[in-house]
């Protein structure tokens, strides 16, 4: 039995009890836990992300709140929606594996794949745009309305921020402007704190670049092994139509989506 | 199918087949939810109540995933408790944090 799924014949239904299990409830349960195991070691690295931006949003406000308005947040939330969808795809081919529906099982992975790759397209025509307004943090990062910026000119300034469909932007002050006035003290500009304010307004984009980031790199693995899977599942390499095998990947892409949950709000929404 | 199985009720205690309406009534109201997120964010409150109604509903959405898309409410109770064990740590990070956020102005320590 070491080499179970090149022995058992193709298509037999029925899945391989490895040796060293008592039953298949034993040996399916030992796989569950491993990769939930795996998934609470996930959830403590993303909630010290989250938590830092937490602690630097509540420590400049106004900064991140100018930030976050260059998100759009309609793109994200067609973006949101393609991949709960595609975590509906995933937990279908899941129960495609139950009632042993070998076409459902591809059919439903390559959707999966399909919703992934379209979340991943237009998360980096987001960071095409966000790059193209010099708001990727680094060397080339300019506070929009700064004197460093090439189209500091006042009606330069509402246009961009009309262009990320944030009408409310009001008065035409630009985010250089505005954060200068967060950084009053008793009517004059305190530079310390105005030269903070600004670090933390690209400060935003750090956040928003590596957490993103992260979770496309997660999504991006996740695409690899749906694919991988529908390809072993097409062959019929799985023994019992894959049932642990697609319940443990189905487990760490619901697991993707439930991250977007809360970094979605976080960095797109919240004021 | 079930002449496949040891027994019918050792392939039970396994897997519980959730069923098509089940799945899809999670689907629309996580849906629902994504909606209803985006357009509390229209609402002219304050931005500590945006938070709060923002979590709230990542919070519900993030149950409905654990416990249907993800099985949990037909798991074992070690699943359970890996589950719960891993939102009690985020909650310890995330509760003291704050606490300590909200309270560090109370005494005028230098340096804190």
């Amino acid at each position: 039995m070491s080499m179970p799924s090149t022995i058992t014949p193709p298509d037999s239904g029925r899945q391989d009890l490895l040796h060293h299990f008592d039953d298949l409830e034993q040996q399916h349960l030992s796989s569950s836990l491993g990769m939930w195991f795996f998934l609470a070691s996930e959830v403590m690295f993303f909630s010290g992300l989250i938590a830092s931006y937490m602690l630097y949003r509540f420590w400049s406000p106004e900064a991140f709140h100018l930030a976050s308005a260059h998100m759009d947040k309609w793109v994200g939330l067609a973006n949101t929606g393609v991949l709960l969808t595609s975590s509906l795809t995933m937990a279908l081919a899941v129960r495609c594996t139950q009632v042993g529906d070998r076409k459902g099982i591809v059919r439903n992975l390559l959707l999966t794949a399909l919703f992934a790759v379209a979340f991943l397209g237009v998360k980096a025509y987001e960071y095409r745009v966000e790059i193209n307004h010099n708001l990727f943090p680094g060397p080339n990062f300019i506070v929009p309305g700064s004197p460093r910026d090439p189209h500091a000119s006042p009606g330069h300034a509402e246009a961009g921020a009309s262009d990320h469909g944030e009408g409310g932007h009001g008065g035409g002050a630009s985010d250089y402007e505005r954060l200068r006035q967060a950084s009053m003290v008793d009517g004059q500009v305190d530079e310390q704190e105005f030269s903070r304010n600004q670090g933390h307004f690209q400060l935003m984009f750090v956040f928003y670049f590596f957490i993103t980031g992260i979770h496309a790199f997660h999504m991006i693995i996740g695409v690899v092994l749906i694919l991988l899977f529908a390809v072993l599942a097409q062959m019929r390499w799985f023994s019992g139509y894959g049932q642990t095998q697609i319940e443990m990947l189905g487990l760490y892409w619901h697991f993707v989506d439930l991250v977007w949950v809360f970094v979605y709000p976080l960095l797109y929404l919240v004021e | 199918m079930s002449e496949l199985r040891q027994s019918p009720e050792a392939h039970e205690q396994i897997h519980h087949v959730i069923s098509l309406k089940t799945y899809m009534a999670i689907y629309a109201a996580l849906l629902v939810l994504l909606v209803a997120t985006v357009l509390a964010s229209e609402l002219p409150i304050s931005r500590s109540a945006h938070l709060f109604v923002a979590m709230t509903i990542a919070v519900i959405k993030a149950v409905l995933i654990m416990l249907f898309f993800m099985h949990v409410y037909y798991s074992a109770p070690l699943i359970w408790i890996t589950a719960v064990g891993s939102i009690v740590w985020v909650a310890l990070l995330i509760g003291f944090l704050l606490a300590d956020n909200w309270s560090r102005d109370w005494l005028n320590i230098l340096g804190k």
